[in-house]
C-alpha cells in the first residue's frame, strides 16, 4: 500500500483532530498516491558507496575487522592532536575515554566509556566524521581497529588484541547500555495556572552580569566550562 | 535620560552645509557611524559593564540639528544612489549591530559551533535569512546545485536517485515553522549565566519554507509495510544523522529547498533541508543527500552520546524530539535597557512544538502577579507568536517574566519546577521562565530567583 494511502486510512479516524489542529491538510491538497515519474532507480553501486550506516544490532556492519593493537597506531597519528594520546581531549576537543560513575553526579563526563550505550554508534560515527575535516577516508577495517582501541582504552573490552569486526561488533555491551529511558514529557506541569498572589520566591539568588561570561562585541570573556 | 526632541531655540533655517558628491555622501555615512557607534559603545563600557554590546548606535547619538526642522536635509535635496547599486540589497549601515554573534568559549572550533538570532532586533514572528542561528558539526557544505543527489534506500519498492531538478517538479507547500536547537538556553540549567537575551534564547530562528512534503517524495519509492522508521542522512562533513519515526514523515514533514521566499541560504542547508516541524533543530539534517528507509532506529551518535537528556539520577532520556511551550521577553532584556520612564511596551515571543500559543501572561514583580499579554496576529502551529503588553515604569526595580500555555494546556514550568523533575545535569530542552530584572537606572540583566 502505498504511504499516502496508509495516512488516508490512518486520518479517516484521525480526521477530526487532524483537522482541529489544522497543520495536515497535505492529504486534501495533493491527490493521494500520485506517482510521479521523476528520479531514476538507485544503482547497487550507488547505494553501497552512499550506504554507510549501520544498527547497533550489528546489521549493515560493512566486512573487516582490527584490533585494539592496530587501532592505538592509527589513532596517535590521526586522532591524538586533537583528542589526547589518552583520549583526555586537548582544548576543547571532545573526551574519548574515562567518566565512569560520574553521570549522576555534579559533573558528569559523557565518553563512549561512561555514557554510549552502543559500540555500533563509535564505528559508524568515526568512520562518516573523523578525523575532524578528513570525513570518509579511513578504510573499515582501520575504523575497526579504532572502535576497538577505543573500546580497550574505556575498558569495555580487556585485551590489547581483541579483534572487533562485523561479525561481533552487534554483541559487545557497553557499560551505560541501561542508560537510557524514553521521553516521558510533558512534565513538571503546575497543577493550576496561577494568575495572582501566586506563592513564588522573589529573591534574586544568582546574576549572569557577575559571572560575566557574556562576550561583548570587543572581544573574549573568560572560559567556563560546559559540555 | 529621554533623547531630545526639543523644538529648536532659534528657528532660523540654515543649509545643511556642502552638497556632499555621490561617495562624499558615503564618506558622511561612514564618519557618522564610527561617531555614533563610538558614543554607543562609549556608553556600555561605561554604564553597562557586563551586557551584551548590542546596543543600537541611535541610543547614544546626538541627531545633527541642521539636519532637523526647520531645516532640510542634504537628502532630502539631493540624488540618491540608483537602481542598480545594490543588486542584492542589504540593511541600512545604521542597523549593523543586528548580527548573528557567537561565544568563542563555547567550542572548540567554530567548524562545529553555534551562533545565535539577535531577537532582541527583530520584528514581527519571521527571521531575515541572514540572521538565523547557524549550528553545524562540521561547517557550511558548499553544494552546487547541479552536482546535488538524494538517494532513497532501504526498505523500499524502488531506491531512486533525485536531482534538484526533480524535487522541484513535485508539487509544493509553503509553511511558517519555527526551528529551536534542543540546547536553546541550555547555559542557563545551573544560573543566571549569559546576560543577553540573544545568547540565552537566541537558538531559535523562523521561516516560510518551501518545499514538498515528504510523504509525497516516499510514495515515489514506495515504502515497504515495515518500513517504519527513516534514517535523513547530511552531505556535509559530519555526515550528520537522525532517526526519524516514519509518522512524522507521514504528518507534516518537508524536504524543503526555499526560505522566505529565496533559495535556502548556504548554512541552512541548501539546496534541500528536512523541515520537522516542532521538533528539535538537531534533526531538521541539511544538504540531506540520503534517506534510508529501515524497521528500526539507528541510535547514531547525534541521538545517544548528544541530544539525550541527563537527568539527577545518572539515566538520560533520549529521542527527546518535541520542543516545549516556551516564551521570552525579547525587550526589555539586557541588550535593550528601559529608557524612558513612564508607558513601555513589553514585546517577546512564545512558540509551541505541539501547536499553537494559546495564551501568553506577564508578570513585572517575578511572577507573583500576571496579567495577559496580546498576542499579534497569525498565530501558526508551530510557528513563532509574537506577543506584546503595556508596562508603567516608575524608576524602580521590576522583575520581567513571561509565561505561555499552548493549545494542548502545556504550561511553561518555572524553572523550579523543571530542576525538581531533571535536576541540572540536562543541557537540553531547558523552556523554564526567563527572568530580567530591571534595576533603578533601567538596565536590564539575566538573574535567577529562588
Ligand atoms: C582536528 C581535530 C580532530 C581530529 C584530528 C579528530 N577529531 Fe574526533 N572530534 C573532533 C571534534 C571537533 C569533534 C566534535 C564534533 C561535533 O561537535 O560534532 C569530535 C568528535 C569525536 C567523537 C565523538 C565524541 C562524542 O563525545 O560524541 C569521536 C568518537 C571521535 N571524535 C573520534 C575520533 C577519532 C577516532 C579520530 C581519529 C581517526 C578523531 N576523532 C580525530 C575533532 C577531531
Amino acid at each position: 500500500m502505498s504511504v499516502l494511502a496508509r495516512t488516508l486510512t490512518r486520518g479517516i479516524t484521525a480526521g477530526v483532530v487532524t483537522l482541529a489542529l489544522g497543520s495536515a491538510a497535505f492529504a486534501f491538497e495533493l491527490e493521494a498516491g500520485k506517482p510521479y515519474d521523476l528520479g531514476r532507480p538507485a544503482t547497487p553501486e550507488e547505494i553501497a558507496a552512499w550506504d554507510i550506516d549501520l544498527r547497533p544490532d550489528g546489521a549493515d556492519a560493512p566486512v573487516g575487522q582490527g584490533t585494539a593493537a592496530e587501532g592505538e597506531e592509527i589513532y596517535m597519528v590521526q586522532c591524538a592532536s586533537c583528542h589526547g594520546e589518552f583520549g583526555e581531549g586537548r582544548d576543547r576537543y571532545p573526551v574519548l575515554f574515562g567518566g565512569e560513575d560520574t553521570l549522576a553526579s555534579h559533573d558528569p563526563v559523557k565518553t563512549p566509556g561512561s555514557y554510549w550505550p552502543y559500540a555500533s554508534t563509535l564505528f559508524d560515527y568515526i568512520h562518516r566524521a573523523m578525523p575532524f575535516g578528513q570525513a570518509q577516508t579511513l578504510t573499515d577495517d582501520q575504523t575497526y581497529a579504532l572502535t576497538a582501541f577505543l573500546l580497550y582504552i574505556n575498558f569495555v573490552v580487556d585485551d590489547y588484541d581483541f579483534v572487533l569486526s562485523h561479525e561481533n561488533i552487534g554483541d559487545i555491551e557497553m557499560p551505560n547500555h541501561d542508560g537510557f529511558i524514553p521521553d516521558s514529557r510533558p512534565d513538571a506541569q503546575p497543577e493550576t495556572v496561577c494568575m495572582s498572589e501566586c506563592d513564588v520566591a522573589t529573591e534574586v539568588v544568582g546574576r549572569a552580569r557577575i559571572i560575566d561570561v557574556t562576550p561583548d562585541d570587543d572581544g573574549e570573556t573568560a572560559a567556563i566550562s560546559i559540555d | 535620560m529621554d533623547r531630545s526632541n526639543e523644538a529648536p531655540d532659534g528657528g532660523a533655517r540654515a543649509r545643511t552645509g556642502a552638497q556632499p558628491s555621490s561617495t562624499g555622501r558615503r564618506a558622511f555615512l561612514k564618519t557618522g557611524l564610527k561617531t555614533g557607534l563610538g558614543v554607543a559603545g562609549a556608553a556600555v563600557a561605561g554604564g553597562m559593564a557586563g551586557r551584551a554590546g548590542a546596543t543600537p548606535m541611535t541610543a547614544g547619538a546626538e541627531a545633527d540639528p541642521a539636519t532637523l526642522p526647520p531645516n532640510v536635509p542634504w537628502w532630502n535635496q539631493y540624488l540618491g544612489d540608483g537602481v542598480a547599486a545594490h543588486p542584492y540589497g542589504s540593511p541600512s549601515p545604521y542597523e549593523a549591530h543586528v548580527v548573528r554573534r557567537n561565544v568563542e568559549w563555547l567550542t572548540a572550533t567554530t567548524e562545529s559551533s553555534v551562533n545565535f538570532t539577535p531577537i532582541q532586533d527583530l520584528y514581527g514572528f519571521v527571521t531575515p535569512n541572514g540572521l538565523c542561528f547557524e549550528r553545524h558539526h562540521g561547517g557550511t557544505a558548499e553544494v552546487n546545485p547541479v552536482d546535488f543527489r538524494l538517494m532513497i534506500n532501504g526498505l523500499v519498492d524502488t531506491p531512486k536517485v533525485f536531482t534538484i531538478e526533480d524535487i522541484l517538479r513535485f508539487p509544493s507547500v509553503s509553511r511558517f515553522h519555527f526551528l529551536e536547537c534542543a540546547a536553546n538556553t541550555g547555559m542557563e540549567w545551573r544560573g543566571a549565566q549569559l546576560n543577553g537575551v540573544q545568547y540565552t534564547h537566541g537558538m531559535i530562528h523562523c521561516v516560510q519554507y518551501t518545499g514538498v512534503p515528504l510523504r509525497v517524495i516516499l510514495d515515489q519509492v514506495g515504502v515497504k509495510p515495515n518500513g517504519t522508521w527513516l534514517m535523513a542522512e547530511g552531505g556535509d562533513s559530519a555526515g550528520m544523522h537522525r532517526s526519524v519515526p516514519i509518522e512524522k514523515a507521514l504528518d507534516d514533514a518537508i524536504l524543503a529547498y526555499a526560505m522566505n521566499g529565496e533559495m535556502l541560504r548556504p548554512e541552512n542547508g541548501y539546496p534541500l533541508r528536512l523541515v520537522l516541524p516542532g521538533w528539535e533543530g538537531n534533526m531538521w539534517v541539511k544538504w540531506i543527500r540520503r534517506i534510508e528507509v529501515g524497521d528500526k532506529p539507528w541510535h547514531t551518535r547525534e541521538e545517544t552520546s548528544k541530544y539525550t537528556d541527563l537527568l539527577e539520577n545518572g539515566k538520560a532520556r533520549f529521542f527527546t524530539w518535541e520542543m516545549d511551550a516556551k516564551s521570552v521577553i525579547t525587550g526589555p532584556c539586557p541588550e535593550k535597557p528601559v529608557l524612558h520612564k513612564g508607558i513601555n511596551q513589553i514585546k517577546g515571543l512564545a512558540w509551541s512544538g505541539r501547536g499553537r500559543i494559546k495564551e501568553v501572561h506577564v508578570s513585572t514583580d517575578g511572577g507573583r502577579n500576571w496579567m495577559q499579554a496580546r498576542l499579534a496576529d497569525p498565530v501558526l502551529p508551530k510557528c513563532l507568536t509574537c506577543f506584546n503588553a503595556e508596562f508603567e515604569w516608575n524608576g524602580e526595580e521590576v522583575l520581567l517574566q513571561s509565561r505561555t500555555v499552548d493549545e494542548t494546556g502545556y504550561v511553561q514550568p518555572t524553572m523550579q519546577a523543571l530542576q525538581e523533575v531533571r535536576g541540572v545535569n540536562s543541557i537540553y530542552h531547558n523552556n523554564s521562565i526567563q527572568t530580567w530584572l530591571v534595576n533603578k537606572t533601567g538596565e536590564v540583566e539575566n538573574v535567577r530567583l529562588g
